[in-house]
């Protein structure tokens, strides 16, 4: 029997190089299987993705079938969901969404704006990488992906839960200074 | 004694498992009126299980802290009072209008611990409450008090025991409409889920509230659901007695009718819920003080008339 919050804290003081099989010795098998089979979602949908959501949460795709829901504050979300490209304005209201859910938290980049720009690669308004300022856990590639491929992205991020492979949120914890410190430079003055 | 105090910790467990189980259901039974498949019914206890679980739970302050705690209490201390399906815990005289305070303390907590949290939302969301609670309370009570009024008694146990003839609901049909449009607020359902409208005012006053905050809210609204029930039950359906007979294999059969009335309370509000778009609050508070107050005032009058002659 390991205690949880012993291994956090030392996880925390360590900088620790691997880290893939942390949440695996953190979390009950029990408490994981619970956390996997109700992911509760909070979307962000700063761009076009968002029109995909709405077949996926009606009859057409029912995503209740895997227990997951929408939610609407982030105090109550396992999951963030961010459709479409991310401004500079929308990052500071991402990472506030971010840091006010609780932990564990994971986050889905959807479409190809937050992986690497998309066609928004060159504005001056719009950041390229979305992994450089909060911790990205899964990535569903495409412009604009179906419903189908954002369930089979629910299903990976279940198995990824159910592998303790999903740390992103524990990633944020160690490695908070170097995000930060990326998050000033885009933001400069104002934070 | 001992038998009382194994009810006493028996009823709650009970009360909490069977609330989910039926929340569980009831968003099956949604989802198919609304074409989709739907969660498994177990669903609920995987979400609860997965709020208790959580790694962090963010709070604000003590006050913040102590609302879920009072609206568990509050719905417990109500639980104590109402006869359920032959389990009387606590009884005495008068202790029907007792009911009728105590059902709102649970609400008043959380509207004490969601103003706490400082959330916009949730003070929108607590006036939202509050005002609805002071909507549905006028007919509701008014058609509790033809009930009064007809059987000449404001103790429960009293209520059900007269009841062992004939329904109160084929008796005083209006007063039976009434309450029951009152419970689909109490319920919180649609049209009258206005405090927790997602869309609206973002959960209303569980915005701050998650993690165990959240699970714990879930395990008092489960409770609620069968306070609100059982009291219905209690006042118009003969307290789900349906055998009079002395017995333990009687007592099962009548709680087991108890427990299956309760669902189909449930179900009703569930299927209204399903189908129904959202009034606003000053719709919903013009709409309660309207026609259901028009119908527990003849109601009344005809308890009054009935009971006289």
């Amino acid at each position: 029997m390991v205690d949880d919050e012993k291994i956090v804290s030392e996880d925390m003081g360590v900088q620790v190089e691997k880290n893939e099989n942390m949440e695996m010795r953190s979390f009950g098998t029990v408490k994981r299987w619970a956390t996997k089979r109700s992911l509760w979602m909070v979307h962000y949908c700063t761009g076009c993705g968002g029109i995909e959501l709405a077949p996926l949460m009606t009859s057409r795709y029912d995503m209740e079938r895997f227990g997951m829901h929408p939610m609407v504050t982030p105090r109550q979300s396992d999951v963030l969901l961010i459709t479409g490209y991310v401004n500079i304005k929308t990052l500071k209201r991402i990472i506030r969404t971010y840091e006010q859910m609780p932990d564990p938290k994971y986050v889905i980049a959807f479409g190809s704006c937050p992986i690497n720009g998309g066609p928004y690669w060159d504005s001056y308004a719009t950041i390229n990488h979305l992994d450089k300022y909060i911790p990205i856990d899964l990535y569903i590639a495409g412009c604009m992906p179906r419903p189908q491929s954002i369930v089979r992205a629910f299903e990976d991020l279940m198995d990824m839960i159910q592998d303790g492979t999903a740390d992103g949120y524990m990633r944020y914890k160690k490695y908070y200074e170097p995000y930060k410190a990326n998050q000033e430079k885009i933001f400069r003055k104002w934070w | 004694m001992i038998a009382e105090i194994l009810v006493l910790i028996f009823m709650p467990v009970f009360v909490s498992f069977m609330g989910l189980l039926f929340m569980g259901i009831q968003r099956k039974i949604t989802a198919r009126v609304q074409n989709r498949i739907g969660p498994p019914f177990y669903q609920q206890f995987i979400d609860v299980m997965k709020l208790f679980s959580k790694r962090e739970n963010i709070g604000h302050n003590w006050v913040f802290d102590i609302g879920p705690i009072f609206a568990i209490v509050g719905m417990l201390t109500t639980m104590l009072f109402i006869p359920m399906g032959g389990f009387r815990l606590l009884s005495m005289d008068g202790d029907l209008i007792v009911v009728m305070y105590l059902l709102v303390i649970s609400g008043l907590g959380m509207a004490l611990g969601a103003g706490a949290s400082g959330n916009p939302n949730a003070g929108i969301g607590v006036m939202r409450g509050l005002t609805l609670m002071m909507a549905y309370e006028m007919p509701f009570v008014i058609s509790v008090l033809a009930v009064m009024v007809y059987y000449h008694t404001t103790s429960l146990a009293e209520i059900v025991g007269m009841q062992s003839g004939m329904w109160a609901l084929i008796i005083l049909p209006l007063s039976a409409l009434v309450a029951d449009m009152a419970l689909q607020a109490q319920f919180g359902k649609k049209p009258f889920d206005q405090p927790i409208a997602p869309a609206e005012v973002a959960t209303g006053p569980i915005v701050e509230y998650g993690g165990k905050y959240l699970g714990m809210l879930m395990v008092a609204h489960s409770i609620g659901m069968f306070v609100e029930a059982g009291l219905f039950i209690d006042i118009f359906l003969g307290g789900g007695l349906l055998f009079h007979q002395p017995g333990i294999i009687w007592q099962v059969f009548n709680f087991l009718f108890w427990v299956l009335l309760v669902f189909a309370l449930y179900t009703l509000a569930v299927l209204v819920n399903a189908i129904m778009p959202r009034y606003r609050i000053d719709q919903a508070f013009v709409f309660y003080w309207k026609w259901p107050t028009i119908i527990a005032i003849i109601g009344l009058a005809y308890a009054l008339g009935v009971s006289v002659w």
